[in-house]
């Protein structure tokens, strides 16, 4: 059975992989351009030096929530076939969290569907992280999660637009 | 039901999966009350949690019905 393009892995991830699952069944040369993103561990966060990094996932739900970001992506870009995958688990520094591919015929889209994919799984994937680091630990808190919140689906289109000035984190 | 808590709440709550009686007319929003009650850490919380009732997700004035999975989450951090 041909794996979910979006989905949670325990298993070290690895981009080529997934970009290659992107392009499987679709003839050679369909996606001029493929934009890919990959998140990996900071050894350094809010002045603290990370030890390591946590990953725990409501997985049914998150599961969905990507399919969801799967939709809203096919809906603004129905050129973009968009592959995901997020770690769970103990990760070190430099190791990758998430990795997203963004294929399609032109550079413009691809581009944009990859970073709106990434900002919708901060904003709504039931995924947390805890760091430990030197001292202590702490999970780490984002954004509520709510899918129906238009009002940061809006942020998110407008940062994968360059609408926005950038900001860490 | 199965209630279900993910990250800091965990901790304060000292179990991921709780198994709870559903009261008659019972909202997530009950739920969560009887978590806090139970634990007031927890009550900080409340502005910034998400639910989740059977893996979807739901307002907290969503009814809970016997043999249902409510899952409540805090700020999330994936990425």
């Amino acid at each position: 059975m041909t794996p979910s393009l979006l989905g949670i892995s325990a298993d070290p991830l690895d981009l080529t992989s997934l970009v290659r699952l992107a392009l499987d069944d679709a003839p050679p040369g369909r996606f001029g351009a493929i934009a890919t993103f990959v998140g990996t561990v900071r050894d350094q966060n809010l002045g603290r030096q990370v030890s390591h990094l946590e990953y725990e996932a409501y997985e049914p739900l998150a599961a969905k929530a990507l399919d969801a970001i799967g939709r809203e992506v096919a809906r603004e870009w129905p050129s973009v076939r968009l592959a995901v995958r997020h770690r769970i688990g103990r990760l070190d520094p430099g190791d990758a969290s998430v990795v997203v591919v963004a294929a399609s015929p032109h550079r413009a889209e691809a581009f944009q569907a990859c970073r709106f994919a990434i900002e919708r799984i901060k904003q709504v994937v039931p995924i947390w992280k805890r760091e430990v680091f030197e001292g202590g630990q702490a999970w780490l808190e984002g954004a509520t999660a709510d899918p129906a919140d238009a009002a940061a689906r809006a942020v998110a289109l407008a940062r994968a637009r360059g609408q926005l000035e950038e900001q860490a984190g | 039901m199965r209630i279900l808590l993910f990250a800091r709440l965990r901790d304060i709550a000292r179990a991921g999966s709780l198994e709870r009686q559903v009261p008659p007319a019972c909202t997530v929003e009950d739920v969560w009350s009887a978590l806090a009650a139970e634990w007031p850490e927890l009550t900080a919380f409340r502005p910034a949690l998400s639910a989740a009732v059977n893996a979807e997700f739901a307002p907290f004035s969503a009814l809970v019905n016997e043999g249902d999975e409510v899952a409540f989450l805090p700020p999330v951090s994936g990425g």
